[in-house]
């Protein structure tokens, strides 16, 4: 059964590779860097396993601390979880709950990161060769470690999904669930700061982590090297509970899952009235800015896309205080706000073909959808832009930073118009976890992301370098300079961009179709 | 009814699929084969282009659509006369949305021309999409939004103003028995519910040409009924309407015009009288497309033989 569903996995990999060159590209890309980082990584422990017990410890429990964090919060705030073998498939399959996990692991492990992190564990035992008898602990610390990466990842993706995917109070409840997550790595970096006086604070801090889900299974190992058998049992049993705890965790969260089924909550919700259709004006661009307008309050797909907007100026108030990085809340904001709209057409999906079916030309589409990002992205960015200078008391810079927030946005809005009118990938359907990715869709995803931002850079490279000139400097004419440049470039990037993409709409409109119908 | 300009052409398809064809009666030419190179650029001369000098509601001329490997549509002609209401039949996999996804730019055709009330469709999408109301298959709805809300945006997406809008949702919820849920999510609605939404979309606009995917599946009895009956007042007042569907009874009540399609191919088009020579459509039906298998070789599905 496992191998059934590895074979699955990789023939969806296949053939989803068979029908677009992109995802090839992607993927190749995804495996260089992968093969990248874990060959640096296998250098540095090879370094490492000529070193201390104690040495060793620092570094093997802090990296793999990491490790298994990472592996159970990315997901939830980045690229999410491969869904390519979603259990809500399989719901009508008699299947054991415990092979579909034991499937679902596995399957989690095919796949850039899976491999990587595969490795990079199994090196860990290498580093102890000095150490006979730790080899034993080392290699089942490096399993438990993989384990707990996998089913944790799972478990949080799992658990966590359904308050998202619910439609009233989703934000609420999404931001409220991320706060703890997202705050836990800022709040280490302040720690780290205070900590760093009292020069021996690491040893502590390792000891701590040991005792820790995160670091046990890679502490029990050192605990072994250094003769203390009972700590190392003792650790072996927190890897162990927690990884129990975890698949009771998984496999009641995957119950609801599979009785909930791929739609979210059934409760009927109903409007009032027509919404923004009553009050933007009765054209088709209009319609299509009251429809997206609609889609972004109601559609969690888009609240997941700019959730960390609300939490980036906390993150970077731990991160930076009242330093200068602050100022970079509203650009941050503003590119967040206008990428946004680069998924649209892939977000739209199926539905896509009422705006084929209507006798309108790509201007009307792109503007709409533009229009939309706007009336939300302008206050949200404007607003974060004067919070960060309230934050760092830094009024007179006032001007460059606005102009640089607004122009980073109108760059990105622009960008983001032209690319979704080319580029359709695969992303989470609508009512499906947001967390999910998409077979395949993840590394063209990527590669999208990568190009456009690699273009706004440089399109807003005039207005942010003009800014950071003003701010440095302080002068009021390089500033009045950035908030002209950064607007009036911003806004003929975004006119160049609707119509670019408007005009590649008007050609490829039922292309686009075609593989958004594709995608099923 | 409109003057008899259409051809009926009947061919019998070898069981293989691709092998001689046999022309009908009335049709001279055969019908070409499916051909393993490219297809001819001109269009072939099976339908009479635009006989009688009034252009067709809805004229295609050899469509093709290959994807990958399989060729889902080869060479496909129909000539739907306005005021008429065609019906398109054919077995599952035949081409059937494939046609209609092209005849409505939802789909770009390889080769082949469409032409509403004579303007070229694919040449000039903007014109001829303005004609067109359409209700595809297999595809989602914006289901975010309200019933309501979706017709709203069907409409002002065309282009009309606030207050036609307004009404004609009002009097669409209320035709189709959806006042109640007008308010209502359409994720949140049956399947049923869903086709008739999305109906209404395509009606709100008052199109001259309505292209109608499998309307009546999952639609309870009596909705259909009013569906019907609110398509035969379209036509009666010289709207043309094009229904794809399964139920052979249904077409041949409905519908005052045929088209057989199997393997991306029209078998037969015509008036129904014409088509269905005689025998039912159904029956008409069966023995053009061929592939009726007896049932037996599941016996193993007879459950009072199994075991016990």
């Amino acid at each position: 059964m496992v191998a059934h569903l590895v074979r699955l996995k990789l023939t969806l990999l296949r053939n989803g590779l068979r029908r677009s060159a992109w995802q090839v590209v992607g993927l190749v890309l995804g495996l260089l860097y992968g093969l990248g980082i874990v060959a640096a990584v296998l250098v540095a422990l090879a370094a490492l396993s000529t070193q201390d017990v104690e040495v060793v410890r620092l570094a093997l429990v802090l990296g793999g601390s990491l490790l298994v964090f990472g592996w159970w919060v990315v997901p939830l705030v980045a690229f999410g979880v491969d869904s390519t073998v979603d259990p809500a498939r399989f719901a009508t399959l008699p299947l054991p709950r415990r092979t579909m996990i034991a499937g679902l692991s596995v399957v989690g492990l095919v796949g850039v990161p899976g491999i990587a992190t595969t490795l990079i564990t199994l090196g860990t035992v290498g580093t102890w060769w000095r150490q006979p008898q730790a080899l034993g602990p080392a290699v089942v610390g490096a399993l438990l470690g993989l384990a707990l990466c996998v089913v944790g990842s799972r478990t949080t993706t799992t658990v966590l999904a359904p308050l998202v995917t619910r439609r009233r109070f989703r934000e609420v409840a999404a931001v409220a669930a991320f706060l703890p997550f997202m705050l836990i790595g800022p709040i280490g970096s302040v720690l780290e700061e205070r900590l760093s006086g009292t020069e021996d604070i690491w040893p502590d801090v390792v000891r701590v982590l040991g005792w820790t889900p995160f670091g046990a299974p890679w502490a029990l190992t050192a605990d072994a090297a250094e003769g203390d058998w009972a700590a190392g049992l003792a650790k072996l049993g927190i890897a162990l509970g927690t990884l129990a705890v975890l698949l009771v965790a998984w496999s009641r969260g995957l119950d609801a899952a599979l009785v909930r089924g791929p739609q979210d909550g059934r409760t009927r919700s109903r409007t009032r009235g027509l919404g923004f259709f009553g009050r933007l004006p009765a054209t088709p661009t209009g319609a299509v800015a009251a429809r997206c307008l609609t889609y972004w309050l109601r559609d969690s797909r888009y609240a997941a896309g700019v959730v960390i907007v609300p939490l980036l100026p906390v993150i970077l108030w731990f991160s930076a205080g009242d330093g200068w990085v602050m100022l970079l809340l509203g650009p941050l904001v503003g590119y967040l706000m206008g990428w946004t709209v680069s998924a649209d057409v892939a977000y739209d999906g199926t539905p896509f073909w009422t705006h084929v079916a209507a006798p309108i030309d790509g201007r009307v589409d792109r503007a709409g959808r533009a229009w939309a990002a706007g009336v939300l992205g302008v206050p949200v960015t404007v607003v974060l832009a004067l919070v960060s200078l309230q934050l760092t008391g830094r009024w007179s810079l006032a001007l460059p930073v606005l102009g640089a927030s607004l122009g980073v946005f109108a760059t990105s809005l622009g960008v983001a118009s032209a690319v979704s009118s080319r580029l359709v990938y695969q992303v989470p359907k609508s009512g499906e976890s947001p967390f999910s990715t998409a077979q395949g869709g993840a590394s063209a995803g990527l590669l999208a992301q990568l190009l456009g931002t690699g273009a706004v850079f440089v399109l807003g490279l005039p207005t942010t370098g003009l800014a950071v000139a003003g701010v440095v400097t302080g002068s009021t004419v390089l500033g009045v300079l950035a908030l002209v440049v950064g607007v009036g470039l911003g806004a003929l990037v975004l006119v160049l961009g609707v119509r670019l993409g408007g005009s590649m709409y008007d050609r490829r409109a039922p292309e686009l179709l075609e593989r958004l119908v594709s995608f099923g | 009814m409109p003057e008899r300009t259409d051809t009926v052409r009947a061919t019998r398809r070898s069981p293989l699929g691709a092998g001689p064809q046999v022309s009908g009666p009335d049709y001279p030419g055969a019908m070409p084969p499916v051909p393993d190179e490219t297809p001819p650029d001109t269009p072939s001369a099976a339908v009479p282009a635009s006989a009688g000098g009034r252009p067709a509601a809805l004229e295609v001329r050899g469509l093709w659509k290959r994807f990958g490997e399989k060729i889902a549509v080869a060479g496909v002609d129909l000539r739907v006369p306005a005021g008429s209401f065609y019906g398109l039949v054919g077995p599952n996999g035949a081409g059937k949305t494939t046609t209609l996804s092209m005849a409505t730019g939802l789909l770009r055709p390889d080769f082949g021309q469409v032409l509403v009330q004579g303007h070229d469709l694919w040449a000039d999408p903007v014109r001829g999409k303005s004609l067109l109301g359409v209700l595809p298959d297999g595809v989602k709805l914006f289901d975010r939004l309200s019933g309501a809300q979706l017709i709203t945006y069907a409409g002002l997406l065309r282009g009309m103003d606030r207050a036609t809008v307004a009404q004609r949702v009002g009097d669409l919820l209320t035709a189709l028995d959806l006042s109640a849920d007008a308010d209502t999510l359409v994720v949140d609605y049956s399947a049923g519910m869903t086709k008739k939404i999305a109906l209404a979309c395509a009606l709100v606009h008052a199109p001259r040409v309505l292209v109608l995917d499998e309307p009546f599946e999952a639609v309870d009895p009596v909705s259909a009924a009013n569906i019907r009956e609110i398509l035969a007042g379209y036509v009666a007042s010289g709207g043309t309407v094009v229904v794809s569907s399964h139920v052979m009874d249904l077409v041949q009540r409905m519908c005052d015009h045929v088209a057989i399609i199997a393997g991306g191919q029209v078998l037969a088009a015509g008036t129904i009288d014409d088509v269905r020579a005689g025998s039912s459509l159904e029956d008409r039906f069966v023995a053009l497309v061929g592939g009726r298998s007896t049932g037996e070789g599941l016996a193993w599905l007879r459950t009072s033989s199994a075991s016990s």
